[in-house]
């Protein structure tokens, strides 16, 4: 029962990851982009952590917690782009 | 153990000069004698032993690993060169306190002279092929620094660089000869080679390996055609020119034929080939000496020549020729080192070298003319000197020859009519410079004689040259003897040296001679016009010619292929790669092996098909930079899924990390950039890059599959066999990183740390002008650092630490280790730096980036040489378990220390990079000076072609 709702789970998000994907290609701004981006940052944790469910594995968890730093320092990065140009001033 | 203080007499002796410098050039010049003198005492002292015919060995261990060893040799061909190098060398040091100006350094000359001297001894000592290779190298380099001596003179510059190229590759052919030697015999000891002579000359390579050992003989020794160095060479000082080109360096050629004998010589080969060389060489320079106007010039071309005729008699092959040319080696180095030395006083008094200007010296220096008179003589070959009894024997060998058949009178006529030209050349030198009238505007006027102590060095040299001439059997025999037993073995010739044999051919022959040499003479207005009409053209022209053209070759070609076009470098770089993945994927029988492909489920498509249109996406909108940079983290993201998907946790989070600060470091570059690249490459080249990129993919993925469903054993097995037994890990790949390929590790984090310190070199300073709106037009926000963002980073901070803390100490067992970990650290600094600033960073965290990236290479090879401390190999790890109270069991290992060491490497290198990077724009933003020019980089948006 839970293994086929995490393979469904995870299906539905990798489908988000795509739609997200067509946000990012189409734009049409850059906040837009940067937006999805994001998104797709926090839709890799969700797929981590499923993934880590259906592997019975806690070690995805750590990758999970990564993904979370990252994704989080690389949208401020961007962000800051977005608000000043300069990114470290 | 004494053999070796021989040869290192002189080298420690190098130093001692620079030390006395100061204490006035006399005291220099004594000190500059002590080494010298040591090893003369030395090899005095070791002289009757080996008059007795015995050699004496010495065995050092040096590189044992490579065959190398110090295994030194001291017979009477050793000896008899020994004394050559030692005693000339002492004298050139006595001869060159006097002749350098006060300007000059005399401690550099005599430091390189003792080195000079350290590396002649050194070949004619060793006992092993390798080592006297070495030794003949380091004579090459230091006569370039000799002949170089007065460095700001172009022609002095020139000569050396030519003498350098010309012997340099000499030298590499002797070490190909060596190498090939070496497979034959098995061993490059000597005594391994003269035993296996009949192997090496009955071998299939024989030609080969003597053309290479005598291409390195005769570079060296000035044979036909490599002679042109030597002339030029002339432009040394002349203690120099006395050591180097008369007594020592030209005569390494002829050593080696002579070493080389027993395990060369006697063949058709050799014959053809040494003789030949040596004849046309003898003739080439006895005829050209003539007609040098320059002093020095004449000697250096009669050097040649009496090279030559040394050659010649090694070529001839029997036994008497060898004796009589060792014998000419000896005459030759101490009459032509007197005659340079008289040249150099003639020169010294006089200021000029010019022979059409020196004329007359005997009213002004009957001393010197007297010494220089004798030693001429002895050049030319005049009964009761030394020269003539050397000739006399050349004479009659070149008579016995019959090796030619019915051709072989041509030997005793071209030995001649070199010895006419000798004569006329000889006769030249005195008449010209001592008499024929008074000198002709002369720099210095008028000459004097020199100082006392100048003088001595000639008279000794040239007393020798009458003690040999009048009684050769009490002086020069015994050395001629042990030199040749060394060199012939058993088949010692009986020989007898007499000054009257009664009247023979070879003596008709010095008749001969000496008559058209003073006939020639008397005739040369005449022929100084025709050399002059036919025969003029000057070798360093022509040399540095040939080198300005490979200059231009080797530049054109640089240009090709690295012309700063970043695609010109990638499509090579692939078009190779693609050429080689080609040629696998032709010779392979099947693509397909027979391990199963595993099913296709739907969420790996779907990654697949995001990871594809990412890849599309970012080629197609790679005009709008940004908006690509995007999708190359989209990219990147999905990447790091795949590696954990397929169980590489460890590849993961470092991509994942990379990730980030891939994205910081191209932002920090892209805010100078313009954010559209304009649309440079024509149709024809995308057409190629979609051919070149199309090929590399879909060859590299041909081929992955190929290897993945082939069942093969991969090393994987042993690393996971051995990673906790050996290394105390269960991290397999950190346990590689830093224990089974610690050495790799090392290097890696070393070049990181380079490129770190280069690039922050390459923006020191850099001013670069600040873009005022982003792409889309709007303006820069006024606020530099939104409160909440600078909030929210501070919370994270001590969270990401601890995140990179845990990651870092428990990579030798779970997924992480230093390098993970220091990206992690770095992203959490570079962090703050986005969200409070540079000014605020620096207030609170004072670390120089540079010594941070430095020290962590530091702790790394630390950590490597810590294992010396115990008697292991470097990088040896060890570890061991301890009890810590409340946490339990611990694993500590050595290769913990290098990890830190890496992770503080990591750190450095990457804050270096974007801190500095940061930076850029705040010192672009201060006012610039005003005399630096706006950037601009033609090569940034520069295309190909």
């Amino acid at each position: 029962m839970l293994n086929s709702v995490i393979q469904i789970t995870l299906f539905m998000v990798a489908l988000a990851l795509a739609l997200n994907l067509w946000r990012l290609c189409i734009g049409p701004s850059l906040p837009d982009r940067i937006l999805a981006l994001d998104t797709m940052y926090i839709n890799s944790i969700a797929v981590l952590v499923l993934f880590g469910m259906h592997e019975r594995n806690s070690l995805y968890f750590e990758a999970a917690l990564l993904v979370a730093v990252m994704g989080f320092v690389g949208t401020v990065a961007l962000s800051k782009y977005l608000l000043r140009g300069d990114i470290i001033e | 153990m004494m053999l070796l203080a021989i040869i290192l007499l002189p080298m420690i002796g190098a130093a001692v000069p620079f030390m006395t410098e100061r204490m006035g050039r006399t005291l220099c010049a004594y000190s500059a004698a002590i080494g010298p003198l040591i090893a003369l005492g030395l090899l005095v002292s070791s002289a009757p032993t080996i008059f007795g015919g015995e050699v004496l060995y010495s065995q050092t261990s040096w590189l044992p690993s490579l065959g190398l060893n110090l295994n030194l040799r001291l017979d009477g061909l050793s000896l008899m060169f020994g004394f050559l190098i030692v005693g000339i060398g002492l004298l050139v040091i006595l001869y060159a306190r006097y002749y350098l100006a006060q300007r000059d350094s005399l401690a550099k000359l005599y430091a390189l002279l003792q080195l000079f001297m350290m590396a002649m001894l050194g070949i004619v000592m060793s006992d092993n092929l390798m080592l006297l290779i070495v030794f003949w190298e380091i004579t090459s380099l230091v006569s370039f620094l000799l002949i170089g001596y007065w460095s700001n003179q172009s022609d002095a510059r020139k000569g050396a660089r030519m003498a350098l190229a010309v012997t340099g590759a000499g030298g590499l052919c002797l070490i190909a000869g060596a190498l090939l030697i070496e497979r034959i015999v098995g061993s490059f000891e000597l005594g391994a080679i003269f035993a296996a002579g009949d192997e090496i000359r009955a071998h299939s390579s024989y030609p080969v390996i003597l053309i290479l050992v005598l291409l390195g003989a005769f570079t060296k020794s000035a044979q036909f055609p490599f002679q042109f160095w030597l002339p030029h060479a002339m432009s040394a000082p002349t203690p120099v020119s006395a050591y180097l080109h008369s007594a020592t360096m030209v005569k390494a050629g002829v050593f080696l034929l002579a070493r080389m004998y027993p395990a060369l010589a006697g063949t058709e080969w050799w014959f053809y080939l040494v003789t030949f060389t040596g004849m046309a060489t003898m003739l080439f320079g006895a005829y050209n000496a003539l007609f040098k106007h320059d002093l020095k010039g004449l000697l250096a071309y009669s050097t040649i020549s009496h090279l030559g005729l040394i050659t010649m008699l090694f070529g001839f092959g029997t036994q008497l020729a060898v004796v009589a040319g060792i014998f000419h080696i000896i005459n030759h180095a101490t009459f032509k080192a007197s005659l340079f030395m008289a040249a150099g006083i003639i020169d010294h008094e006089t200021g000029t070298r010019d022979m059409r200007k020196i004329n007359g010296m005997w009213k002004y220096m009957p001393h010197t003319a007297l010494l220089a008179m004798v030693a001429a003589l002895a050049m030319a070959g005049v009964p009761l000197l030394n020269g003539f009894l050397s000739k006399e024997m050349f004479f009659s060998e070149a008579l016995h020859l019959e090796s030619m058949g019915m051709f072989s009178w041509i030997f005793p006529l071209l030995a001649t009519l070199a010895g006419v030209f000798s004569v006329a050349y000889s006769v030249r030198f005195i008449h010209d410079v001592f008499f024929n009238g008074e000198p002709i505007d002369l720099p210095k006027f008028p000459p004097h004689e020199p100082p006392r102590y100048m003088i001595v060095p000639v008279e000794v040299l040239v007393g020798l040259c009458l003690l040999v001439g009048i009684v050769p059997n009490l002086t020069v025999a015994p050395f001629l003897e042990a030199a040749s037993l060394a060199v012939l073995g058993e088949q010692m010739p009986e020989y007898h040296i007499a000054i009257w044999h009664g009247v023979n051919l070879p003596l008709i022959m010095s008749m001969v001679a000496m008559a058209g040499g003073l006939i020639m003479y008397s005739q040369r207005t005449g022929l100084f016009a025709f050399y002059e009409r036919k025969f003029r053209h000057d070798e360093k022209i022509v040399f540095e010619s040939r080198v300005q053209f490979s200059v231009r070759v080797a530049q054109r070609f640089t240009d090709f292929i690295q012309n700063n076009s970043l695609q010109r470098y990638m499509a090579l770089l692939i078009a190779t790669a693609v050429a080689a993945i080609g040629y696998a994927l032709w010779t392979m029988p099947q693509l397909l092996g027979p391990v199963a492909i595993s099913d296709i489920e739907p969420v790996s498509l779907l990654g697949a098909v995001i990871l594809i249109i990412g890849a599309f996406g970012t080629v197609l909108l790679h005009h709008n930079r940004l908006a690509a940079l995007l999708l190359l983290s989209v990219v990147g993201l999905i990447v790091s899924l795949i590696f954990v998907r397929y169980s590489a946790p460890d590849l993961a989070l470092t991509q994942l990390s990379v990730e980030v600060v891939t994205i910081v470091l191209l932002m920090l570059a892209l805010y100078f950039m313009p954010q559209l690249t304009p649309n440079e490459s024509g149709n024809k080249r995308v057409a190629r890059d979609i051919l070149l990129a199309g090929a590399a993919g879909i060859g590299m993925g041909l081929i992955t599959l190929a290897i993945l469903t082939q069942p093969f054993s991969s090393i994987s097995d042993y690393y996971l066999a051995n990673s906790v037994s050996g290394g105390g890990g269960a991290n397999v790949v950190n346990v590689i990183l830093v224990d089974f390929r610690g050495f790799d590790t090392l290097g890696e984090i070393t070049v990181l740390a380079i490129a770190a310190v280069g690039i922050y070199a390459m923006l020191n300073g850099l001013h670069l002008p600040l873009p005022q709106a982003d792409g889309e037009g709007r303006r820069w926000d006024k606020e530099p650092h939104p409160p909440i963002l600078a909030v929210m980073a501070r919370i994270l901070l001590p969270l990401a630490l601890m995140v990179s803390m845990f990651i870092f100490l428990r990579g030798h067992n779970a997924p992480g280790g230093g390098f993970i970990a220091g990206l992690v650290t770095s992203v959490a600094l570079i962090l703050q730096y986005v969200a409070s600033g540079t000014a605020w960073m620096q207030q609170r965290l004072r670390w120089r980036y540079r010594r941070v990236a430095v020290s962590g290479v530091l702790i790394a090879t630390l950590t490597g040489i810590g294992s010396w401390v115990f008697g292991y190999p470097f990088l040896t790890s060890t570890f061991s378990h301890i009890h810590w109270p409340v946490v339990g069991d611990f694993e500590l290992a050595s290769a913990m220390a290098f990890d830190i060491g890496v992770y503080i490497t990591v750190v450095g290198a990457t804050m270096l990079i974007l801190a500095h990077l940061g930076k850029l724009a705040q010192s672009s933003h201060s006012p610039r000076p005003a005399t630096s020019k706006p950037y601009s980089s033609p090569e940034l948006t520069k295309g190909e072609d």
